[in-house]
């Protein structure tokens, strides 16, 4: 058995991990909530099972990464795999209207309020 | 300075089962600024670290004939996590300002808040290319001073502003990253500065 994680400086074997492909699109942002909406099960690909036990708890795409210790780009395309599937429900960020609008000054209240109490 | 990556067996805290907002904050700064001290400083939990791969094939080459062709590019950066109530969650990441690094910008920070520029006054030139590339993409930031023990020389933020050749609309900041009233200081500056910026927005239709 081979306990070490995945080479991340390898990028053959993430295409192995990933069947081949290395675009994914960007429906996952970094902090896209992800959250499991089965168990894993037998025959399942280690990695689907890594993911749907993480994310038992709503659990950000980033986090994912780094517990898988796997660039983001393999993340995304196992997350559109298990989406896919139904396997795993996603809570996306609020989308901007544009790339350089502002969030909504209420929105903007919440964080500060939020950040003053820490 | 370096990533605190943790290879211990993660006690990972779960988030609320009711989030359901992740936000995003940028740090960015040169090499040993500061900046995962300062993702520590005000995360809940140890910084993560991770990376993302940019491999780039030759136009219309085929995926599979042309492997040895790839370039990969890759970036490493961390992040810690604040969760601002049940339902929303702040990631702020620790973002290395070189140059490779901005061309994954928009694949991983596209919609992000606001940056907090971070400066070490005995090298201000690490700080204007973070500067430059943050205005090209519209993302709204402010300068925060790492005022290290050794700061002998002690520039004013003036002196600062002028140095990095800064607009009098960018909030600067003295903090030190070390502690968590400071950075979270440094993150209520920007957000302060986001919601003025957005009030007035709302306020000219």
């Amino acid at each position: 058995m081979n306990n070490k994680p995945v080479d991340v400086g390898d990028p053959d074997r993430l295409y192995t991990v990933t069947g081949g492909r290395s675009e994914a699109d960007d429906t996952f942002d970094l902090v896209t909530l992800i959250v499991s909406e089965c168990e894993p099960t037998a025959g399942m690909q280690s990695e689907h099972v890594r993911i749907l036990e993480l994310c038992r708890h709503p659990t950000a795409l980033v986090e994912v990464s780094a517990e898988l210790k796997m660039p983001i780009t393999v993340v995304r395309i196992l997350l559109g795999d298990l989406h896919d599937m139904g396997r795993i429900s996603a809570r996306h960020p609020r989308a901007a209207a544009s790339v350089a609008s502002l969030p909504e000054t209420a929105l903007l209240q919440e964080v500060l309020h939020g950040l003053r109490n820490l | 300075m370096g990533s605190a990556t943790s290879e211990l067996p993660s006690q990972r805290t779960p988030l609320a089962d009711d989030a359901e907002t992740g936000l995003k904050i940028v740090v960015v700064g040169g090499f040993g600024v500061g900046k995962t001290t300062l993702v520590r400083s005000v995360s809940e939990i140890r910084p993560l670290n991770t990376e993302e791969v940019m491999t780039q094939a030759g136009q219309g080459v085929d995926e599979t004939a042309g492997v040895e062709r790839k370039t990969t590019t890759t970036v490493a950066f961390d992040f810690g996590r604040i969760s601002l109530n049940q339902r929303m969650v702040l990631y702020l990441f620790g973002a290395p300002g070189q140059e490779r690094f901005w061309f994954l910008w928009d694949r991983l920070f596209s919609g992000t808040l606001g940056a907090v520029v971070l400066v070490d006054t005995r090298r201000m030139q690490d700080s204007w290319y973070a500067i430059d590339r943050l205005e090209h993409h519209k993302t709204p930031f402010v300068v925060a001073v790492n005022r290290f023990d050794g700061d002998e020389s002690r520039f004013s933020l003036q002196e600062i502003r002028q140095a990095l050749a800064l607009g009098d609309h960018v909030p600067m900041v003295d903090c030190d990253a070390r502690v968590r009233a400071s950075g979270k200081e440094v993150l209520i500056t920007l957000v302060d500065h986001l919601y003025a910026m957005a009030l007035s927005q709302e306020r000219t239709p």
